[in-house]
């Protein structure tokens, strides 16, 4: 076996027997599984796409996006996290203090990522928050809305609004004058905390600062294209697993004397759906070669981000369809699949967002 | 101290597992292997001891060419070495073969204490860790629920149909376990990388300076004469209640001698 291959064993062991029984009972009580991350440190899947001399797993992008999709296939809330906190951790590999990066990804701390605000979503540079000048280093003020993680990391990655523009920050939780909002209601992904991060003059250092001041929105670009290729193998993740349970139902249910997979209209529906997959996995694939190669996949990892979660959207509500009355009660998963789609096609930039970034590629003729 | 822990490499019980027609032996090639479930807290519990009394942990199969992978998971948990046993002079061997080669193996790597998992989830004999130690002519305590090494001596507590019995002896000793024992961790990623690295013997039968008759198929004192697919589970038998129902429970019961 390969190591890619041993790490995917290790990765679905560990999803049978710690991620999938807690997923039900969680997401209805909305309660976040610490402790799984815990073990994910232990097991070393905090930090697998970054390099072995920092204390990363040293791994190629694409095999981290296949843990991905193996945990989020499992409970999304868990692979989500994943590729947030992977996204927290790549303004400091890139751009910031290095001998930060081994505890960060080294499995104990989890991050999370501080862009939106209330008022400034897809115009992210509209941010408001600010982090003044003060002799010891910065103080911060403002709200930072939407954050995955909002209450329950050890660290923020924060895109703040200095003289220079815009800049970013490793924030370490626990900080005075830094608290939260209550956990937003959610329609899906309950288990994982999304809330307001309120910054009451907040004081940093000056070695808070990640790369130069004003580079703060390249630095959040940089990051999210990346964290667009997480949330594309999470949707894959997702949507194999409404795929599973409905062709497994399909296979099982007798409907008019035969199996209904036996019936072309409700095989065509499946048929679909696998075949949207493939494409979704074979996309974002795409990408993670390409930046494994070091080339240039922001437009890629748009385009893999926004098929993705479009395609988890519609195969999960096919899943639910596929079920019929049982897609839509919360004795089957198929549900919560439902769910959990949508939030995909909202989050690291909407699919509108994403069309945006791609129609910018092709009027400046970029390679795609 | 030098800890033996020996592994299995079992078929997956997810799948349908299947004799092989010609010498009704277990149909290797046809399933997914996997380790044998209590082999890991097996290995778990070596790595404990060897956490608390220093030492080495040599993980030691016998197995066709794939069961390398049941070695690689068990020296990702953090095992040091490994010693594999594969010929295809050993390939149907019974408990009693079984037992004969692994202790000529044993005879060789040596050790202070072997642990292994009280049986199989594959024939499920439950009898080689008695039949290594006799063969190796050290005490065998079995059935444990808890390992304590102290000095030359280990304790234990072995799991009984009443409770437990604390049965102690000289080190060395075989020990088998079971899995109210611990919680066996999993690999890490690195663990995984590090067992690449990790050395790993390989031992042929003419390796064992062993007596050939007593090995693999032509040595085993079993043989499987006849086998048969498990008959699907008969219906239940339904009783209507008609105001008699209990009597009627009563009577199924008595019949069966529960009551």
């Amino acid at each position: 076996m390969s190591v890619e291959d041993e790490l995917l064993e290790l990765v679905r062991d560990i999803a049978a027997k710690e991620v999938v029984p807690r997923a039900v009972s969680y997401e209805q009580e909305g309660r976040f599984p610490r402790e799984v991350f815990t073990l994910l440190g232990e097991a070393g899947l905090l930090g697998l796409p970054y390099p072995e001399e920092h204390g990363g797993g040293g791994l190629p992008y694409s095999t981290y996006l296949r843990v991905v999709e193996e945990l989020a296939k499992a409970w999304l809330a868990v692979g989500l996290g994943v590729s947030v906190h992977t996204l927290s951790c790549f303004p400091t590999f890139a751009y910031g203090d290095l001998s930060r990066l081994p505890e960060m990804i080294g499995g104990s701390l989890l991050g999370a990522y501080c862009l939106s605000e209330p008022q400034s979503g897809s115009d992210a540079a509209a941010l408001t928050t600010r982090a003044a000048a003060d002799s010891g280093g910065y103080v911060v003020d403002g709200v930072k809305a939407w954050t995955t993680h909002g209450g329950v990391a050890d660290f923020y990655t924060l895109m703040a609004r200095t003289p220079a523009g815009v800049s970013c920050f490793h924030v370490p939780a626990g900080l005075e004058g830094l608290s939260f909002g209550p956990a937003e209601r959610k329609m899906g992904l309950r288990s994982s905390p999304t809330a307001q991060v309120r910054f009451d003059s907040v004081r940093l250092a000056h070695d808070a600062l990640i790369g130069a001041e004003g580079q703060g929105m390249r630095i959040a670009l940089a990051a999210l294209d990346g964290g667009r290729l997480g949330i594309a193998a999470c949707a894959v993740g997702v949507a194999q697993a409404a795929f599973d349970a409905a062709a497994g139902y399909a296979r099982e249910r007798k409907q008019f004397g035969s199996r209904i997979v036996d019936h072309q209209g409700l095989a065509f529906i499946l048929a679909d759906m696998a075949t949207a997959i493939a494409a979704a996995r074979a996309l974002y694939r795409d990408a993670a070669a390409l930046r494994d190669a070091g080339r240039p996949y922001g437009t890629r990892a748009a385009m893999a981000k926004l098929f993705a979660t479009d395609t988890c959207m519609r195969v999960t509500t096919d899943a639910v369809q596929v079920l019929g009355g049982y897609g839509y009660v919360e004795d089957f998963p198929v549900e919560r699949y439902m769910r959990e789609a949508k939030v995909l096609q909202i989050v690291e930039g909407t699919n509108q967002i994403q069309r945006l970034v791609i129609g910018r590629a092709i009027a400046k003729a970029d390679p795609m | 101290m030098n800890i033996v822990v020996c592994v299995k490499q079992v078929p997956d019980t997810a799948t349908e597992r299947k004799l092989r027609s010609d010498d009704k032996t277990l149909d290797r090639d046809a399933v997914d292997g996997v380790i044998n479930e209590l082999d890991e807290y097996a290995v778990e519990e070596a790595l404990r001891l060897k956490e608390a009394h220093g030492g080495e942990v040599t993980v030691l199969t016998m197995g066709p060419a794939k069961a390398a992978d049941t070695i690689r998971k068990a020296l990702a948990m953090g095992a040091d070495k490994a010693v594999h046993l594969v010929d295809d002079a050993l390939a149907g061997s019974d408990a009693l073969s079984t037992s004969y080669a692994l202790a000529q193996a044993l005879g060789r790597v040596g050790f202070d204490v072997v642990v292994l998992g009280s049986e199989s989830t594959d024939a499920r004999t439950g009898v080689l860790a008695a039949m290594l130690a006799e063969r190796l002519g050290v005490p065998q305590l079995s059935q444990a629920r808890k390992v304590e090494v102290n000095g030359s001596a280990v304790t234990i507590e072995r799991v009984t149909d009443y409770g437990y019995d604390r049965v102690e002896a000289s080190l060395p000793a075989v020990v088998s376990v079971v899995e109210k024992i611990n919680e066996p961790r999993y690999p890490s990623f690195k663990g995984i990388m590090a067992a690449k690295k990790k050395p790993v013997e390989t031992l042929g039968a003419a390796d064992l300076e062993a007596d050939a008759g007593q090995l693999g198929l032509a040595g085993a004192w079993s043989e499987v004469v006849d086998f048969a697919v498990a008959p699907p589970r008969a219906a239940g038998t339904v009783v209507k209640d008609e105001g008699d129902g209990g009597a009627k429970a009563a009577e199924f019961l008595a019949s069966k001698k529960f009551i």
